[in-house]
């Protein structure tokens, strides 16, 4: 057996015993991603719903003074309840949150609209809040299309028809798929997948050498009659194992959240069958080299445990730049943003969850700048593996 | 057997050795003796390839540690300062993957492995995980391990450290069963007592620098002291007058 063998059998049975590690690789990160996701997306999957399909329940004063509208607002849904006192009243219930948005027909209404002068209703919202804004909204379509009906029976009765009002028509078209929408919701996975990958791993690069040098073990480690490159590149192996370990659970674990979010209701279809799983399995799992080695580097420049754990929550960090950037700036896959780790992986998982089909070009280069980059790291960690300075 | 010959090291402007020669031969005990920071670990870290020396040389069974030190690691068994076991192995585990990394031929391992657990009384703990072990059992596993490879030389870098009586007392017949095998011990230590009922040489070390090298008896006729300690004390602190 290889001494890079020896030292992989020996840390994957060192870590499957760490309970540290296992909560970290097995259940933390695969599970953390799925389960705020579906949280976030049912909740907010409730509030849109709801607001559409549950009636509003809309407070009126002076509700004597424009019967026929009452009838109108009840037959859109509306049920209409009884308001505040006064105008003043009502104001303040909506500044303290009592109610979300409240209608004041004055007594002159009726006058109004028998003149044909422009009537007057008033709406009280708070626009800063959301859920209020979304209901001021909603009762403003319906007393708009009232205005509308109105508007239209009373050129009706002018002998002019009401589609003079309407000079144009706009439908609009929308050419998106519902695997195409969802990939907006879904967009931030990849990276969801990525941290889940990346804490995997944490445990076992910080073990390579502050983990080792705490402890006491790496001084008699390297009085060992082996080459210090295979000791870390057996060290990098095995952390690259937790990191795939944690990267299928996290893609297993999103897989079955998926079928209990109700995704459809929102005209969304994930494209996230079986296939999909092991596409991103397969377009993910390089980053996993890039990822041992990188934290490997970064641990092995600090003192302790502690301090490698702080630098390393930065680590975890960075993959998600590439990624808000690019959804920032809203740019098509193209093969020299396949060089880009995190990024590439970012764009072709989107292709995939839009059902689009792989472009392999794109896949090759993304694996193999992926796999090169994760190499050169592996090589610059076996180069400062080699300093006096490193039993520190 | 070891040679060293006139070794120096620096760690910036800290000059920690300063020209250390001597040998230590096959079938002897050799004690480095010298207080706190004399000098004695760096020699030793020298001595197992994890520091190089800034001049000098230092061989292993006539293989030089700075250019051939896969070579010479493999003919050395040590112990370095604490002694680092993995706490969620065994200390079977331990002693198998350092017999491992060691290239102890697959089939014999096992084989090995009991007759350390069997020399070195680990039967009791042998296959429970190290976390929480005592000082003393923590050291006997870590031995085990230095010499699970059945290595001609052994270096010890204060073996004694925090061990208990009975403990200190079955360190020392281990490495008097070592010498008669024929082995080449070399141990540090700032503990006058401990060198002087074990070893057959002793190499006192000060300001990183050799004060004085000879047997018990020679130290205690070039110092003019009957006494080991006075002696040390003696050599200590006039080094070169003899």
């Amino acid at each position: 057996m290889r001494t890079w063998q020896i030292v992989f059998r020996k840390e994957v049975l060192d870590n499957f015993r760490d309970r540290r590690t296992l909560l970290s690789a097995l259940l933390m990160g695969p599970l953390f991603g799925p389960i705020l996701f579906a949280f976030v997306i049912n909740l907010s999957l409730k509030q849109s719903l709801s607001s559409d399909t549950e009636a509003l329940q809309l407070p009126v004063i002076g509700q004597q003074h424009a019967p026929n509208l009452l009838e109108y607002l009840k037959s859109n849904n509306i049920d209409i309840i009884d308001g505040p006192a006064d105008r003043a009243a009502a104001m303040q219930a909506v500044k303290d949150g009592i109610h979300d948005v409240v209608v004041v027909i004055p007594e002159e209404f009726g006058a109004q609209l028998a003149d044909a002068t422009p009537a007057l209703i008033e709406l009280i919202s708070d626009l800063a809040n959301t859920s209020a804004e979304r209901e001021a909204r909603r009762a403003m379509r319906v007393l708009q299309r009232y205005n509308q009906e109105l508007a239209g029976m009373r050129l009706a009765l002018r002998g002019v028809s009401p589609l003079l009002m309407r000079p144009i028509n706009v439908d609009q078209v929308d050419v998106s798929t519902p695997s195409g929408r969802s990939a907006i919701l879904l967009g931030m996975l990849s990276y969801f997948f990525i941290f889940a990958l990346l804490t995997g791993g944490m445990n076992l690069a910080i073990d390579a050498t502050a983990g080792e040098r705490e402890r006491g073990s790496l001084e008699p480690l390297l009085c060992l009659p082996v080459s210090r490159d295979e000791l870390i590149v057996g060290k990098i192996l095995s952390a690259c194992l937790f990191m795939a370990l944690s990267l299928s659970l996290s893609l297993v674990s999103f897989y079955v959240t998926l079928k209990f979010v109700p995704l459809e209701q929102l005209g969304m279809t994930p494209n996230f069958g079986p296939l999909v799983v092991l596409g991103a399995f397969f377009l993910l799992v390089p980053f996993t080299l890039l990822g041992a080695a990188l934290m490997t580097l970064v641990a092995s420049f600090t003192r302790s445990y502690k301090e490698a754990q702080t630098w390393l929550s930065a680590v975890l960090l960075a993959p998600t730049l590439p990624i808000l950037i690019v959804s920032i700036l809203q740019v098509r896959p193209s093969l020299e943003l396949m060089l880009v780790p995190s990024l590439s992986q970012h764009l072709l998982l989107n292709g995939l969850i839009r059902n689009e089909p792989v472009n392999i070009a794109h896949a090759a280069v993304s694996v193999c700048a992926t796999l090169a980059l994760g190499a050169a790291l592996t090589w610059i960690c076996a180069r400062l593996y080699r300093r006096e300075s490193l039993l520190g | 057997m070891i040679k060293v010959t006139g070794l120096q090291k620096s760690f910036g402007d800290v000059k920690a050795i300063d020209g250390v020669s001597f040998e230590a031969a096959d079938g002897r005990i050799t004690g480095l003796l010298g207080p706190n920071g004399a000098g004695k670990s760096t020699t030793l870290r020298i001595l197992y390839t994890v520091l190089k020396p800034d001049a000098g040389t230092a061989s292993v069974d006539g293989v030089d540690v700075v250019e051939n030190s896969l070579k010479a690691r493999a003919g050395m068994g040590t112990l370095p300062h604490g002694s680092g076991l993995y706490p969620h192995l065994t200390a079977r585990e331990n002693i198998r993957y350092y017999a491992q990394l060691y290239g102890v031929a697959e089939n014999s391992i096992e084989e090995r492995i009991d007759s350390l657990i069997d020399e070195l009384d680990l039967s009791d703990f042998a296959d429970r995980r190290t976390r929480g072990f005592s000082q003393g059992q923590r050291t006997k596993v870590a031995l085990a391990r230095a010499l699970v490879h059945g290595p001609q030389n052994i270096l010890l870098d204060e073996p004694s450290n925090g061990l208990d009586v009975m403990a200190t007392r079955s360190l020392r017949e281990l490495v008097r069963t070592l010498k008669n095998a024929g082995r080449c011990v070399l141990f540090s230590s700032h503990v006058m007592q401990e060198v002087a009922a074990l070893c057959d040489e002793i190499v006192i070390i000060a300001d990183g620098k050799v004060a004085l090298h000879d047997s018990p008896d020679g130290i205690r006729n070039a110092t003019g002291c009957d006494d080991l300690e006075d002696a040390f004390v003696k050599a200590i602190s006039s080094p070169g007058e003899r």
